[in-house]
């Protein structure tokens, strides 16, 4: 633990020890819960209990053959790749607007736009399960695409106006002073300053979309969803041990996707701080 | 884009007077134009999908279904048969007790570890707030079903026992009612809680420390008059963070909670799906939401003036 300051005297010491102690075991009750599902898809048994049986891969087998699995994988993706580029694009809009300009009633709009990060998932999923019926539109792929993006867009904008108050407007002002025009100022200037901000969006939205059920559950046409598949085995306890194989890779594909868009998220948080902002 | 540099700070700093005033306006509004303009495609956007559906939604809780239909004439019904029928407001208020108790929860553990890392690590920050954050965004759905596991009839803590020789017959309490539920929520929404608490725990300026420490304060003296009151908005915006949407939640009362753990989110979702009355679902809904503002508004109300009584 070098990196924990000690305190001076030796109760103080004892008091910041124990701190340490229970920030680890808290990473262990976050972590551990989630680990049993990867550990038991590994077990040679269909049942999901101690005393561990053996290794083998025949679940993740199993998965890879299921009939349905492909094509909800594939409908994931595309709504998550869809979802991710249209929220990153209204997130980046939202997030220069009301960080480069000075709006009249700029809380409430901020605050209008991030609602959906304090509404019940439900009332969301249901209110646009209404919308679809009451204008006609038959509900499928672009129903689940657009109640993702009424999550991810404020995620978007949050995570872009971080990543905008971070660097030094005067980087803007000094390239139009220069002559530059607002287009090209844009390209050379905010963009590449914005990138890593840019990343982590993508990647953030990406998983939020690709890992949503509630939401998903209401707006779901015939085709479906990777969670909204999960939720139809989940009923038939033969099928479980593959269904924790599947939860695995996915469980390793968000962690990978999200450790790197935090990474770039957080860095961008730097940059902020030694830049004397 | 001519007018670029107009109204941003050095230009208009003197007495506002005559002319410059007249500019001064203009540039403002010309400022906010352009600021609205781009915000405008993302709120046009949050309007259609969230302003329009909700007004939708209320307007359906006015009316009735008739088998797959829906009579559009308005009517109180609905919100009658909720006054009529006591199980649904038991199960409002059974929601708001377990969403209040994983609050509570959440809140609680998470402190620690946010002042762990707002004030005991000094290099690795950045390390520890991913660790934190990472889980939170994995599966939700996955997530809730590994506590189904953990806790079953022969889930990992049953057979894990029972393979040492502790018990004999498997433990039947640990799944399938509220506690469950309630360990549950408190896992998945974790990261929700430690983040504004860090956030705002972080913010507070070392000096006010330092100085509570030389004017003779102990360390505990010192939390309970200086950290902890300027830690209270993160506090405050973890609670809402963790309460609104876990009080609506249905896959964790479904997978885990059982009969007794049954909340109002199922009854909701089985409005849309086996008993197919979607105006009743909405006024439920309506009902749900008008409830969870009123107990936030009190809430906060109650802590702003707790706040001026301490100050």
């Amino acid at each position: 633990m070098s990196t924990i300051a000690m305190g001076r005297g030796a109760p103080g010491k004892r008091w910041v020890n124990g701190l340490a102690v229970y920030a680890v075991l808290y990473l262990v009750f976050i972590y551990v819960p989630v680990l049993f599902l990867p550990l038991f898809s590994f077990n040679d048994s269909i049942y999901v209990a101690f005393p561990l049986k053996g290794f083998t891969l025949a679940w993740y087998g199993k998965m890879a053959n299921s009939p349905g699995l492909i094509a909800a994988l594939s409908n994931s993706v595309r709504v998550g790749a869809t979802v991710a580029v249209i929220s990153t694009i209204f997130g980046t809009l939202a997030a220069k607007a009301v960080t480069r300009y000075r709006l009249p009633g700029r809380g409430a709009t901020v605050g209008f736009i991030m609602l959906p990060l304090v509404i019940p998932g439900i009332i969301m999923g249901i209110a646009l399960l209404l919308l679809a019926n009451f204008v006609g539109v038959k509900l499928s792929l672009f129903t689940i695409g657009l109640g993702h993006m009424l999550v991810t867009v404020p995620f978007a904008m949050l995570v872009m106006i971080s990543r905008l108050e971070g660097f030094d407007k005067n980087l803007e002002e000094a390239s139009l002073d220069l002559g530059e025009n607002g287009w090209t100022t844009f390209w050379r200037v905010t963009f590449p300053l914005a990138i890593p901000g840019l990343i982590a969006s993508l990647l953030l939205t990406f998983t939020i979309s690709f890992d949503e059920f509630i939401l998903a559950f209401f707006l779901a046409g015939t085709d479906v969803t990777l969670p909204i598949y999960i939720w139809s085995q989940l009923r038939f306890p033969a099928k479980l041990p593959s269904v924790l194989a599947l939860g695995a890779c996915i469980l390793a594909a968000s962690f990978v996707l999200v450790t790197f868009a935090e990474w770039f998220r957080r860095r961008g948080v730097q940059v902020k701080t030694t830049s004397g902002v | 884009m001519s007018e670029r540099v107009v109204g941003s700070g050095a230009y208009d700093k003197k007495a506002p007077t005559g002319l410059r005033a007249r500019i001064r306006a203009l540039a403002l509004r010309s400022e906010a134009f352009r600021g609205f303009s781009l915000l405008s495609p993302t709120l046009g956007f949050m309007i259609l999908v969230l302003a329009i559906p909700v007004a939708i939604l209320v307007a359906f809780s006015f009316w009735t279904q008739v088998y797959l239909d829906f009579d559009k004439t308005f009517t109180l019904s609905n919100y009658i048969a909720y006054f009529q029928k006591p199980i649904y407001n038991k199960l409002l208020w059974k929601s708001i007790r377990i969403s209040g108790s994983v609050t509570i929860a959440t809140v609680v553990l998470a402190y620690p570890m946010a002042y762990f890392i707002a004030f005991k690590v000094k290099k690795q920050k950045l390390v520890w707030l991913i660790l934190i954050t990472v889980p939170f965004w994995t599966s939700y759905l996955l997530r809730v079903f590994a506590w189904k596991i953990i806790l079953g009839y022969n889930g990992v803590i049953n057979s894990g026992l029972g393979s040492l020789g502790l018990i004999k017959e498997p433990l039947q309490f640990l799944l399938y009612n509220p506690a469950a539920v309630v360990i549950t929520l408190a896992h998945a929404w974790a990261a929700f809680a430690i983040l504004p608490i860090y956030v705002s725990l972080e913010k507070i300026d070392r000096s006010l420390l330092e100085a509570a420490t030389d004017l003779g304060d102990g360390p505990a003296i010192r939390f309970l008059r200086v950290t902890l009151p300027l830690s209270m908005p993160g506090v405050i915006a973890a609670s809402l963070l963790v309460f609104i949407p876990t009080v609506g939640d249905y896959v964790t009362p479904k997978l885990v909670g059982g009969t007794t753990g049954i909340m109002i989110g199922n009854v909701i979702q089985s409005m849309f799906g086996k008993a197919n009355n979607w105006p009743m679902g909405a006024a439920l809904s309506v009902i749900s939401m008008l409830v969870i503002t009123l107990l936030v508004t009190a809430f906060l109300w109650f802590t702003k003036r707790v706040r001026k009584g301490v100050a």
